[in-house]
Order: structure tokens, then sequence, then C-alpha cells
């Protein structure tokens, strides 16, 4: 047997952490959609390991339904970072505070 | 024996994850964060084969490492180079408020499992090999989570529609900056 399950809730943690820490410093929409995508994977860690836990599979199926929203997620925040892009704004998020073109 | 080799990849799987975590956060430009992120995707796909979940790290290859960051470096190349300085600036407020709030979160979260969970988690039932198999996922989404299922068809239709829409260019065209008409000359308007 390895490690405990605890110690892989807190990787989730820890990346939980470092994402919300991209999402909130880094400026680029860029970085902040791939932020994003670090806080969704420490959930889905966190999931998994319980999934183990409980010897069930619905944490997966769970886990698997995330990455689906996660990758519509992506189109739709990419295809928007394209837009802005096309209308020669600034890709900072803190310079695009309104939602006026 | 065993136990050695599982927690030696423990190890390396979980190291490589969070430092290419900390990298996509701390590099200043996109295309690097990107790539950092295919590393990290891959040892979490590790980590999940560790628990037993084969499909889900197969899923995750596939669809995360492979189409997903594809599309991403595709998007970083077509806007060309945009480098963002991390931490310019020194520590300002929003900068530090950043830290202590992502700090607080990982506390609690801690906080949180270590009194829910405290003791439980040592020993994880015993499984049998089909436990994370293809076959018992497409039979759990096919009986159990047949609306789950049929719900994230229509997202991923509704995310592709979407995503048509934000980037076709027969809308909204015109600059809003003066100056640019040079630029413009880059996008012809579709007729």
């Amino acid at each position: 047997m390895g490690p405990d399950l605890t110690w892989y809730l807190a990787v989730a943690a820890f990346l939980f952490a470092i994402g919300a820490l991209g999402v909130m410093l880094r400026r680029s929409p860029l970085i902040v959609l791939l932020s994003l995508e670090i806080m969704l994977n420490g959930a889905n860690l966190a999931l998994i390991t319980f999934s183990r836990h409980h010897a069930e599979l619905d944490g997966q199926i769970f886990a698997l339904a995330v990455m689906a929203v996660a990758a519509s997620e992506v189109v739709v925040g990419l295809g928007l970072i394209v837009a802005v892009h096309r209308r020669k704004l600034d890709l900072d998020v803190d310079k695009l505070s309104t939602l006026r073109g | 024996m065993g136990n050695v080799v599982v927690w030696a990849v423990w190890i390396v799987a979980a190291f490589a994850c969070l430092g290419s975590a900390t990298a996509v956060v701390s590099f200043a430009n996109p295309y690097y964060s990107a790539l950092s992120l295919i590393g990290n995707l891959g040892s979490l796909a590790v980590l999940y084969l560790l628990l037993s979940a084969e499909f889900v790290a197969a899923a995750q290859v596939l669809v995360y490492a492979g189409a997903v960051m594809v599309m991403f470096l595709f998007v970083i190349a077509y806007l060309g180079r945009h480098v963002d300085t991390p931490w310019a600036g020194g520590p300002s407020w929003q900068a530090l408020g950043a830290v202590a709030a992502a700090g607080a979160l990982m506390v609690e979260i801690v906080v949180v499992i270590g009194l829910k969970a405290s003791g439980r988690l040592s020993d994880a039932p015993d499984i049998t090999a089909a436990f994370g198999s293809p076959r018992a996922i497409g039979e759990l989404f096919l009986t159990d989570h047949l609306l789950a299922f049929e719900i994230t068809s229509i997202v991923l239709l509704a995310a592709a529609v979407g995503g048509v829409v934000l980037g076709s260019h027969a809308r909204g065209d015109e600059p809003t900056t003066p100056g640019s008409t040079l630029l413009q000359e880059e996008v012809p308007p579709l007729r």
C-alpha cells in the first residue's frame, strides 16, 4: 500500500491554492484561464481520492463531468479572448472592467 | 518492495504536479505557462493511476493534455507575443490580499479535511480490478448517471456553438482605439 489518501488531499489543496493565486494575481486572461484549469484539477483530484476512499465510482463520474465542463469553459473563454483581441483591446483583466466593447 | 516503488512514484508525481503548477502561475510568457500545464496534467494522470482511476487518467491525457492544450497553444500562437510581467511593480495591496486569500483558502481546506476525516482516510478499502475500468464507468454512465451524460452532451454542443459565434468575423470588427487602420487591414470583414 502506498501513501495515505490524506497525502493526495494535501496535493489537491495545494493545487487549488496555487490556482487561486494565479487567478487573483495574474493580469493576462490566458494565464487566468490556465490557473482556472489548475483549480479544477485540484477539485478533480479530491473527487477521485474520495471515490477511492469510499470504493464507489460516483466520484470518478463526477470528475469526468467536470472535465467536460472545463473543456466547454475553455472554448468559450478562448473565444472571448480572441474577440477581445480582434477589437484591439488590451489583453489585461484589470483594464477589461466594463462590459461595453 | 512494491510499497517503496509506489511511494517513489507518488513523490515524483506529486512534486512534478506542484512544481509545474507553480511554473504555470509564475512564467511571464503564456506559451511556457501552457507547456508547463501539460506537465501538470500528465503528472496528475499518474496520481489518478495510483488511485486506480484508469479511465479518468486516460481521459485526462486525451481530453486535457491532448485536445484542450492544443487549442490553448493555437490561440496563444494566434494572439502573438503578449508577455505579461507577473510580479511587476513590487508587492501591491492587491498582491498581498491575493496571497492572504489563497493561503486562507488552503488552511481552510486542510483544517476541514483534518476535522472531518482525520484517521479514517488511512485505510483505503480493498477494491476489485474492475474498479475504474472503462466497462464499469460506462455501465454507470448509461444506468445511474444517464441524465448527467445527456446534459454533458448538451453542454458541449452549446460550448461549440458559442465558440463559433464568438470567433466569427461577422460583427464587431471595427477597432475602438484610433490610429490602428494599418492593423485593421489584417482582418477583412466577411461579406
